[in-house]
């Protein structure tokens, strides 16, 4: 063998991405303008429940620059179409239509009622105004508890009930493990909590957005999604478009973290009037009408009890969800509690379990995905348990957690919901954080500070982690009755002057595809790192895909890059025996090229290319192309893990909770660029520490939600965070051919508990052992003072801090 | 209303509605889509631009405020193909993710480096507090302020950004410097 050059995997190479985006060179959704371009605006419902009696258009059709008005009876006349449910997780789930424009009744305030189309943007929305729509209140259904209590008014009247399915994992009926009403009466400690997930607005920083182009035979639909190939194929399937005639593409996308992933009614409509005008048609939202519209994330009630014996060892997990799901279901809607069933096992050894989860409807914008989709939750109630099972024992948390997480030479481990982790270190990953963080020293400064009744008292917050992502094998999925396959395309062109086209899949908004495919495809062809180009997001370029979420693009969408390399290789190989006369078998790969073995006869693959480009000389029936594709559907999931550890400074006089220092180290398998790894820690360490300390979606009484801007809804700022200390240990996933695992979401699956914990640590003392999320400073005020640890029940207040105003009640109102 | 605005070196003369903001102006009549919109309540700062010299959140500002000035977006930053040292440190630095924001955040940390050329950490979060960014965690964002500090000479920006007599005021616009 030649020797290597310097390997591009594992190089923190800077962002072929970034240079037009810092030079403001984008192409967002928003700065397309086609000729003819018309300009569309929707009327929102102020009303959460509500019969509509009349809608009235006439003034608003009379407006200056008013093409056209509609109503959701003009465009679908049938009332026959409705948004997709992909994730139908029960047989007998209940579904209700999602309209494009709301059709009889409203069911969630800001739900779009009619739709304005004019010459500009400044127009339609003038016009807005002048619509008038007489409603009916109906009763508003707010609060999982009440949604689900007898006789409870119903969102969904025709249903007969708010509740869409009921979905259960028995370890003892699966065969995994024990029966947990067993394990529990038998246990010697039996500890039982209801933890509050709360909602979360995703808040992509690029407001969603839609062009339709419908000029051609084939329509071409631009859009701020996540998934331009769902899009694709649902858009038909939800109009009755034929495909064919479908092109979508995703320019530069702003951002998604789930609120992305998403078949939308303003989509769809823009695509029916687009159709009915005959001319292209641009829909954009504000900030105002995403926080209302855009689907929300979280939301559940956890009723979570563990039993262990008396030194430490678990004996059961037993967990009973309430999801709230909005008016309607989602593209994926109640699958994101489902997917959190198998995680709230999470790194232990636990011999019972039993997970139910009720999804139900809310006079609310919907849930879906979030960043982590189902495994913060799991994560959140498993890890903050832990803490209080360690308290109620009278145990190190971390010498609880050691004493029942999967030890590194018991992988592969099946666990009692029956994954199977393919490999992991958690001992390693724990020494290098504890290392980093100085447990012993904060351990002993938090005595200190407790032995001398400081106002300012110290807590130590831990959360050991993992998940589940690579989402997914396709007959997983199968088997819990999603509606579609998780394997993922990867196509590789080969250009006479040796340049190379990367077709992917994925479809990126923000990770960094364009250098890590680039990276990947460097090593695997030999060929420079600047010589390739990834194509992504168009569907006319890149044809298949399911696109990117749920940590999937690189465990899956990167390993189809590698397959489709190996491809190409192995039709150069053929071509490049002939060119130099030897027989294939002795042919050597390497830095790009090929070499006869034991010579220094060799060809380089650019030179093959223009052989094959040339055709002149190729051997016998072979085609000339050594263009390859490959789809990769992978065999298991990926299980990224970590040890995350947080010190919270708690001031008992005014609960204001300072993050004094937060280690992560995680174990994300091989790495790429761990520039971008980086990157994708910090942002996910944010966005899970907001969960914690600042973020609610709050509704009042009435279903209005009063978190409705960037003013109220506290996505944090630069003064809000720390500074992180961030760290890797390295096990390569066993599943997949590259060893990695993962890094999407791990940062925010991770955080919230041991942010959560480490608040409660540093006031348990004080007779604390929860405090319900946001930890605005007035609850954690009135946990230390009053005892009293829930904010009072959903939608009651919202998290209080940076924008909010009403310090009564602890948030804006 | 009848209005003239040099922006990134360009005059431009164009009939506006008094109503129309500054970043729809920029946008949809002089094409300067790399200024972006991200919220109605001015809270996000996506849409920073410097107008004579100054910060501003451009959705905060009518296009008529304008009339006769010198607007700075963050298309007119490179010169001959040279990045800023703000653009090259973001890059240097990982950052951007999506980089919805980075407009905003690239223009607003010139301003925040004019006022103060050495700024520690603690004085970079606190410029930087109006504008919000929900991928990176702000961690590399305040490398790359501190980075661009270190290669820029002190209140150094583009030609371009000097207003005639080098005065800044202040606007109590975009910023908390």
């Amino acid at each position: 063998m030649t020797a290597m050059a310097e390997p591009e995997v594992g190089r923190a190479r800077v962002r072929k991405e970034d240079e037009r985006l810092i030079t403001g060179r984008t192409r967002w959704t928003d700065n397309i303008a086609l000729p003819g371009m018309v300009h569309m605006a929707l009327l929102r419902s102020p009303t959460a429940h509500a019969r509509i009696t009349a809608i009235d258009t006439s003034a608003a059709k009379e407006m200056s620059g008013v093409i056209a008005v509609y109503t959701g009876d003009d465009l679908d006349p049938g009332g026959e179409v409705g948004m997709p449910n992909a994730w139908p997780i029960t047989p007998d789930q209940k579904t209700p239509r999602r309209p494009m424009l709301a059709q009889g009744t409203v069911n969630f305030a800001g739900e779009a009622v009619a739709a304005v189309i004019a010459r500009s943007a400044a127009e339609a929305e003038d016009a807005l105004a002048e619509i008038d729509v007489d409603y009916e209140d109906l009763p508003v259904v707010l609060g999982l508890d009440n949604a689900v209590a007898d006789g409870a008014p119903l969102v969904h009247e025709d249903m007969g009930t708010n509740k869409s399915a009921e979905w259960i994992f028995d370890s003892a009926a699966a065969g995994s493990g024990g029966d947990v009403q067993q394990a529990m009466s038998s246990s010697d400690v039996v500890v039982t909590r209801r933890f509050r997930q709360q909602r979360l607005v995703p808040a992509f920083m690029e407001p969603r957005s839609v062009v339709v182009d419908p000029t051609a035979p084939q329509l071409t639909m631009w859009s701020a999604t996540q998934v331009p190939h769902i899009l694709k194929t649902m858009v038909a399937m939800t109009l009755g478009l034929p495909e064919h005639q479908v092109r979508v593409i995703a320019p530069d996308v702003g951002g998604g973290f789930g609120g992305k992933l998403a078949v939308t009614p303003e989509e769809c409509a823009a695509v029916v009037v687009a159709q009915k005008l005959g001319k292209p048609v641009k829909w954009t939202e504000s900030r105002s009408e995403t926080m209302v519209s855009a689907h929300h994330g979280r939301d559940q009630m956890q009723d979570i009890s563990i039993s262990a014996s008396r030194d430490g060892t678990i004996t059961g997990l037993k967990v009973d969800l309430l999801a709230d799901m909005g008016a309607y279901l989602g593209i994926v809607g109640g699958g994101v509690p489902v997917l959190g069933a198998f995680m709230f096992n999470a790194i232990y050894k636990i011999p019972a379990y039993r997970f139910s989860c009720t999804t139900v409807f809310t006079n609310t914008t919907l849930t879906d995905a979030y960043r982590g989709a189902g495994r913060p939750e799991a994560t959140f109630a498993i890890e903050r348990i832990m803490d209080e099972l360690a308290a109620e024992l009278g145990m190190d948390p971390m010498q609880l957690r050691e004493k029942n997480w999967i030890k590194h030479d018991e992988f592969p481990y099946t666990t009692v919901s029956t994954l199977t982790y393919d490999s992991g270190n958690y001992e390693a990953a724990t020494a290098k954080a504890m290392q980093l963080f100085d447990y012993d020293g904060l351990r002993r400064e938090q005595a200190e500070r407790r032995a001398r009744g400081d106002r300012v008292q110290l807590g130590i917050g831990i959360s050991t982690f993992t998940e589940m992502c690579g989402l997914a094998p396709s007959r997983v999925l199968g088997s819990l009755d999603y509606g579609a396959g998780g394997w993922e395309h990867a196509a590789i062109r080969m250009l006479p002057t040796g340049k190379v086209e990367v077709v992917t899949g994925a479809s990126p908004h923000g990770q960094g595809h364009e250098t890590a495919w680039s990276q990947i495809v460097a090593d695997q062809l030999g060929v420079g790192f600047d010589d390739i180009e990834i194509l992504h997001g168009d569907t006319q370029s890149s044809h298949k895909g399911l696109d990117t979420y749920g940590s999937r693009s690189l465990a899956v969408g990167g390993i189809a890059v590698v397959k489709a390399a190996e491809k190409v290789i192995a039709k150069a190989r053929k071509v490049a025996a002939h060119l130099m006369e030897a027989s294939e078998d002795d042919l050597e790969f390497a830095d790009g090229k090929f070499t006869v073995r034991g010579t220094d006869t060799s060809t380089a693959i650019q030179d093959v290319a223009l052989a094959v480009f040339a055709a002149h000389d190729l051997p016998e029936g072979v085609e000339p192309t050594l263009d390859s594709e490959a789809v990769y559907d992978p065999e298991n999931f990926s299980f990224p893990h970590g040890t995350h550890l947080c010190a919270a400074e708690v001031d008992t006089d005014t609960g204001q909770v300072r993050l004094r220092s937060y280690v992560s180290v995680d174990d994300i398998g091989k790495v790429i660029n761990p520039l971008i790894v980086e990157g994708q820690m910090h942002g996910g360490l944010a966005q899970g520490i907001a969960q914690a300390l600042y973020e609610e979606a709050v509704y009042d009484e009435f279903g209005t939600l009063t978190s409705g801007t960037f003013a109220d809804y506290l996505v944090p700022s630069a003064m809000d965070l720390p500074s992180f200390t961030t760290d890797r240990t390295e096990t390569a996933a066993t599943s997949n051919p590259l060893g990695v695992k993962g890094v999407g979401e791990a940062g925010t699956i991770a955080s919230t508990p041991a942010v959560v914990n480490a608040v409660v640590d540093a006031v348990r003392h004080h007779g604390v052992d929860d405090i319900e999320m946001p930890l605005s400073p007035m609850r954690v005020w009135r946990a230390v003072h009053k005892g009293d640890t829930a904010a009072g029940g959903p939608g009651a207040e919202a998290g209080g801090g940076l924008g909010s105003i009403d310090s009564a009640h602890g948030g804006a109102q | 209303m009848r209005i003239t605005v040099t922006v990134d070196g360009t005059s431009y003369t164009d009939d506006v509605e008094p109503r129309t903001l500054l970043v729809h102006h920029l946008r949809e009549k002089l094409g300067k889509t790399g200024t972006v919109v991200g919220c109605d309540t001015s809270n996000c700062g996506a849409c920073t631009v410097h107008l004579n010299g100054q910060s501003v959140k451009s959705c905060s500002v009518l296009a008529v405020q304008a009339d006769g000035g010198e607007v700075t977006t963050v298309e007119g930053l490179a010169r001959d193909g040279q990045l800023h040292p703000v653009q090259q440190a973001f890059r240097d630095n990982h950052a951007l993710q999506c980089g919805f924001c980075t407009p905003g955040m690239i223009m607003q940390s010139i301003d925040l480096l004019a006022d103060n050329p050495n700024p520690d950490e603690e004085a970079v979060r606190e410029g930087l507090e109006g504008n919000l960014c929900r991928c990176t965690g702000y961690q590399n964002i305040v490398r790359a302020v501190r980075d661009a500090a270190g290669h820029m000479r002190p209140g150094a920006g583009p030609e371009a950004e000097q207003v005639a007599g080098g005065e800044r005021t202040t606007t109590g616009v975009g910023g908390d410097s």
